[in-house]
């Protein structure tokens, strides 16, 4: 038996080979996503204890909850010198500084940070050129910095850090051990102690850290307790192997989550996969129909035929892991690379390795993907009665209300676990109920199948190899229908999320023309370092003054803690200027100006705190004692203004930062806003980070990182519908095996070849219309339950990316065109007489 | 009689001069070297218009190669093939192609129609793949002529052997071909449906003047038709003209005594 199995899988390459791809694929996605992950992980792990080589305690100031921590003193320098085993205790000083490249713009990095210094000489970071800073207006940039920007020493470099834009003279380029330009693609800028300071600080004569050296003969572990006695509480002390720790282990929480979003993918690969494996070996089955009945005839038990199918899945799920694990191991090592040199830097890669979990992911997947879609078709061939070998091969059509009936029902369990995942918002949940509704739809497919396709065949077959081919693909509505599922669960998921991202810009789109009553809008794009870009309050002022505009406002924004519960806030500069552009109302109380101890709320907010006016509230700013407020208004839900609460223009000075971090203005009747907008630009020269816009301008900014979004996850979804198209070939080759005497047929009445081809590719084409179709209807469906479920985050409005579906439905159509090929080719190259005479 | 030489210049074989078909000399070998087997060794026929020409031989003497070298289903090693006034030898895919759906029509011995479609688009396939208008009074000639009028919106699968090689002889008929060639149409017939098929192909011939050539096995199918060609390791040995189906048995018992000549 095992013989036998080995022999007819042999003898049928071409279909071990197409039923093969589909699992090397997901099994390489997997193992590719694991070998890239573990590669980054340690190459971050060497590169943060490379970064703390020198440290051997470092002690920083630990922050109150829902404050700003406060900076060291030189004091705590000294007490640190003091303790016994100290060899040196240096201040840091680090903040924030973004350098601005000869082209006027800000220079940006991939993820790596961009910050300022002061040069101390201690540190790990060597003169290479030039000399280290020594005046005010002197600084030193790493190798990094000078190639990206193009930077020699003498030359000037323009740089934002606490203030606006600053110009500076490069004394020097500094380089890390081994020449490096950057330890990790960082762009950093070192100042003079004083300067550092007061640009990265805000203050004279403070420090961000400490950094301890030890002396001979004292363990780092115990210099920090020594250190952390002397000092007492209000400060963090940490050994540099502990921090080295602490920061690899925060980069690598974040690539975990990257590799549970890859693995995701490549778990969606593989359910793809599975479809068009269980249809290649239900074909395959079907067409061994004999064969396996002629073993049964000579006395191979159900057990044993059941084995033999299975045991050919094992031998193409083995296969197929190790060639999709080895293709892994490429594909990671060739990302790691990508990654690695990204924006021209410059991580270290820790040499590529396979880590465990890959090979042990790569086999669990590859065999189990493989055996659990081959054992339908086993269990199915295992009924063949011995008689059946003496009759015609082909199976009859099997009824289909018993798939039918189990299909609704799975796909209503898919609903159901989908509508309470939206429910109670739990990922899971709603990832599983996705799956088990495509499982339903699957099932419910092949009923479909039947209508839909003569449907979309009719438009297809207006000649005689379009007939046939539209009568081909209705022939076997299974196979049809399960080639087509493969197609629609790649094809939904992305129509499910543009459905949202469309909906999402409606919203804005709505919002921005409906209720903004502001022409020009002054914001950072997007966030520095974790917090917005601002400008200064006098840059507000003269735009306010800017002819042609009527009124302007700004904000700062910063978090506030109320309790337990962390607030955002916003001290707004002018209330009546925002009730106006904002088109507040009020819900109690009078939305006017607010005097220093007085807030406004939003309606859902004091609602939800039991909050009216004349309630009094305690909060905790960054900076300073806590303060009591009373409420002046509540405005009425807003979809403009919600979730945040105003604050006095006041409350800004203990802020985070007191700057205005978003503006509005108003121009005035008659204006025109380009011409305004032209006047108020020049203000923003020192802030190139800060842009001003009109509202279109504005919608387009916040909407165009959903076209990324959308990219992203077509690009890591195309492996998903790669898939579906191999299975679409696959079906095809498959069933111009089984026709080949048919074909022979049609060659010999008088089928030219040129329509032999025709005929083929309009099953193809029919079959991944009918997958596309299905897709766009069961995206939309996921689309706008994903809508409804968060109409309460904004997004009000339900919006159809009606031109992105007629695309997918057109790249389907071609796909079916290409899908066609090969097998056409075969088809029409087979020899009548060798056809004819088939068996 | 058969021709021992090849016949100068095309126009003997044009229709005028009644041959629907004619093979000058054809040799087929398959294989090369030792393995060599020749199927067909110098055969030359003429096949009259509105005849129905049966092949008779043992198994092996290279009937179906012949059928197939006429109809343009396999190349000649040498020698020449007129369908006609087309000249099939030297043709290529795309000219055997139009030959096959304009001028010849087949019936096999079974899987002859596609599952997928309805007796009446069986039979109206070649015309529809050649783009052309059916002939609906010729087609109801031939689908009553056939009895299958009440058959035509079935499939394939509802359908009798018999009928289904019936519809087979109609649609080898509704194009009009200049030949219908067919390979043991009755080869998986009961003997009753096998007269009919039989019956069918020998009126067509004398009522509507169709050409029909038919290889069988059979000396009772043979006994339909106006003449039967012996064939004997590649040489036609003998000829019969509307013979009775014992004179095709005895004919078929003393091929073993007969000796092929081989042409010059
Ligand atoms: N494709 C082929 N390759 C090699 N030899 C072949 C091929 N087709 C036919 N032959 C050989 O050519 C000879 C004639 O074969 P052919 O099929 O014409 O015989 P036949 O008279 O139709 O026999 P039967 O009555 O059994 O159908 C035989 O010896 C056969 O083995
Ligand atoms: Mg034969």
């Amino acid at each position: 038996m095992f013989k036998a199995t080995l022999k007819s899988l042999l003898s049928r390459k071409l279909r071990l080979v197409l039923s093969a791809l589909a699992v090397v694929l997901g099994v390489m996605f997997v193992s590719g996503s694991f070998v890239l992950t573990d590669t980054l992980q340690r190459s971050f792990t060497d590169l943060f204890s490379s970064a703390f080589a020198n440290v051997d305690v470092s002690v920083s100031p630990k922050a109150e909850k829902g404050k700003q921590p406060e900076p060291l003193t030189p004091q705590a320098i000294a007490d640190v010198k003091s303790v016994p085993g100290v060899a040196s205790a240096v201040g840091d000083v680090q903040g924030s500084a973004r350098p601005i490249g000869k082209n006027g713009k800000v220079i940006t990095t991939s993820g790596s940070p961009r910050f300022g210094f002061n040069w101390t000489g201690t540190g790990q970071e060597k003169i290479r050129d030039g000399k280290a800073p020594a005046a005010e207006n002197e600084v030193a940039v790493g190798g990094f910095l000078a190639t990206t920007g193009g930077f020699k020493v003498g030359d000037d470099i323009a740089l934002l850090t606490l203030e606006p834009k600053k110009t500076f003279k490069i004394t020097g380029i500094y380089e890390y051990a081994g020449g490096r330009d950057s330890l990790g693609g960082e762009l950093s800028v070192a100042f003079t102690e004083p300067v550092a300071q007061q640009l990265l600080l805000g203050k004279k004569d403070v420090f961000s850290g400490i950094t301890v050296t030890a002396a001979q003969g004292t363990s780092d572990d115990a210099l920090r307790d020594a250190v952390a006695a002397k000092l007492g509480s209000g400060y963090d002390v940490k050994t540099g192997a502990a921090l080295a720790k602490e920061q690899a282990d925060q980069i690598n929480e974040g690539l975990k989550f990257f590799n549970y979003v890859l693995l995701g993918f490549a778990g969606i690969a593989l359910f793809v996969g599975i479809f068009i494996i269980l249809n290649t070996f239900s074909i395959i089955v079907a067409q061994r129909t004999r064969e396996l009945a002629l073993l049964r005839s000579m006395g191979a038990s159900r057990g044993q035929v059941i084995g033999s199918v299975v045991l050919e899945a094992l031998v193409i799920g083995l296969i197929a892991s190790i060639v999709g694990l080895g293709a892994g191991v490429g594909v990671g090592a060739l990302l790691a690379t990508i990654f690695s040199s990204l924006g021209g830097s410059s991580l270290q890669l820790a040499g590529i390795g396979v880590p465990m979990s890959a090979i042990i992911s790569s086999f669990a997947v590859g065999m189990i993907v493989t055996v659990v879609a081959a054992v339908m078709p086993a269990l199915r061939a295992s009924r063949i009665a011995p008689v059946a070998a003496m009759r015609e091969a082909a199976t009859p059509d099997r009824p289909l209300t018993k798939i039918t009936i189990t299909g609704a029902a799975v796909a209503a369990l898919g609903g159901t676990s989908l509508g309470f995942g939206f429910n109670q918002a739990s990922l899971p949940l709603i990832f599983g109920g996705i799956l088990v509704a495509f499982v339903g739809v699957a099932l419910l497919t092949p009923i479909l199948s039947k209508p839909m396709v003569s449907l979309i065949g009719r438009l297809l077959s207006w000649s005689m190899p379009g007939l046939l081919g539209r009568r081909n693909s209705a022939r076997n509505p299974r196979r049809t229908a399960i080639t087509a599922a493969a197609l629609m669960v790649g094809i939904s998921l992305i129509t499910g999320v543009s459905v949202v991202l469309t909906s999402a810009t409606k919203s804005i789109e709505k919002l921005a023309s409906g209720q903004l009553q502001t022409d020009l809008i002054i914001s950072g794009e997007g966030q520095v370092e974790g917090q917005p870009a601002t400008f200064q309050r006098d840059v507000l002022t003269k735009v306010e003054k800017t002819d042609g505009v009527k009124s302007a406002f700004g904000w700062a924004s910063d978090g506030v803690l109320q309790g337990e519960d962390q607030l955002f806030a916003v001290a707004v500069t002018d209330v009546n200027a925002l009730k106006e552009m904002f088109a507040l109302k009020p819900k109690s109380g009078a939305i006017s100006p607010l005097r220093d101890d007085q807030l406004g709320l939003p309606e859902d907010l004091a609602t939800e705190k039991g909050w009216t006016v004349g309630s009094t509230i305690t909060l905790q700013l960054a900076k300073g004692e806590p303060r009591t407020y009373t409420v002046g208004f509540v405005w009425a839900k807003s979809q403009v203004l919600q979730g945040a609460m105003v604050l006095p223009e006041s409350a800004s000075k203990d802020f985070r930062s007191d700057q205005i971090g978003q503006a509005f203005a108003q121009v005035q009747p008659g204006a025109n806003v380009a011409d305004v907008q032209k006047r108020v630009e020049p203000l923003f020269a020192d802030n190139p980070e800060i842009t001003v816009q009109d509202r279109s301008g504005f919608v387009k900014q916040t909407t165009s990182q959903f076209d990324t979004v959308l990219l992203m996850i077509q690009i890591l979804l195309a492996l998903a519908i790669l898939i579906a198209v191999l299975g679409v070939i696959n079906t095809l080759a498959l069933s111009v095996i089984e026709r080949t005497r048919e074909l022979g047929l049609l060659r010999a009445i008088g089928m030219r070849r040129a329509q032999v081809m025709r005929m083929i590719t309009v099953e193809s084409v029919v079959i991944s219309v009918f997958g596309a179709v299905l897709g766009l209807a069961v995206g939309l469906a996921l689309g706008v339950a994903t809508v409804q479920a968060l109409k309460d985050q904004g997004i009000s409005e339900l919006g159809f990316p009606w031109a992105t579906m007629a695309q997918y439905l057109v790249v389907a159509a071609v796909v079916g065109v290409v899908a066609a090929i090969l097998p056409a080719i075969r088809a029409a190259r087979l020899n009548v007489l060798d056809a004819i005479a088939y068996e | 009689m058969v021709r021992t030489k090849p016949t100068e210049g095309n126009r003997q074989v044009s229709a005028s001069d009644g041959v629907a078909a004619r093979a000058v000399d054809v040799w087929k070998s398959y294989g090369s070297g030792d393995a060599a087997v020749t199927a067909l060794a110098g055969v030359s026929v003429d096949l009259e218009k509105s005849r129905f020409t049966a092949i008779m031989g043992p198994s092996g003497s290279g009937k179906s190669t012949l059928m197939h070298c006429l109809a343009g289903l396999d190349d000649v090693t040498s020698g020449e093939v007129w369908v006609g006034d087309t000249k099939v030898t030297g043709l290529k895919d795309r000219g055997l192609t139009e030959l096959r759906r304009d001028k010849v029509g087949f019936i096999f011995q079974q899987f002859n129609l596609l599952p997928t479609l309805t007796a009446e688009e069986n039979i109206t396939l070649p015309l529809a793949i050649g783009g052309k208008k059916v002939d609906r009074d010729w087609f109801d000639v031939v689908v009553d002529t056939v009895g299958l009028r009440d058959r035509l919106t079935h499939r394939p699968t509802q359908l009798s052997g018999g009928q289904q090689q019936r519809v087979a002889c109609a649609r080898a008929l509704v194009s009009r071909p200049d030949v219908v060639f067919a390979d043991e149409p009755t080869g998986n017939l009961d003997s009753q449906s096998g007269a009919e098929v039989l019956g069918f192909l020998q009126r067509s011939a004398r009522e509507f003047g169709q050409t029909i050539v038919m290889v069988t096995h059979d000396a009772n199918a043979a006994s339909y038709a106006d003449r039967v060609i012996f064939l004997k390791d590649g040489h036609i040995v003998r000829e019969l003209l509307s013979p009775s189906a014992d004179e095709v048995l005895d004919t078929m018992k003393h091929l073993d005594s007969v000796v092929a000549v081989p042409h010059v």
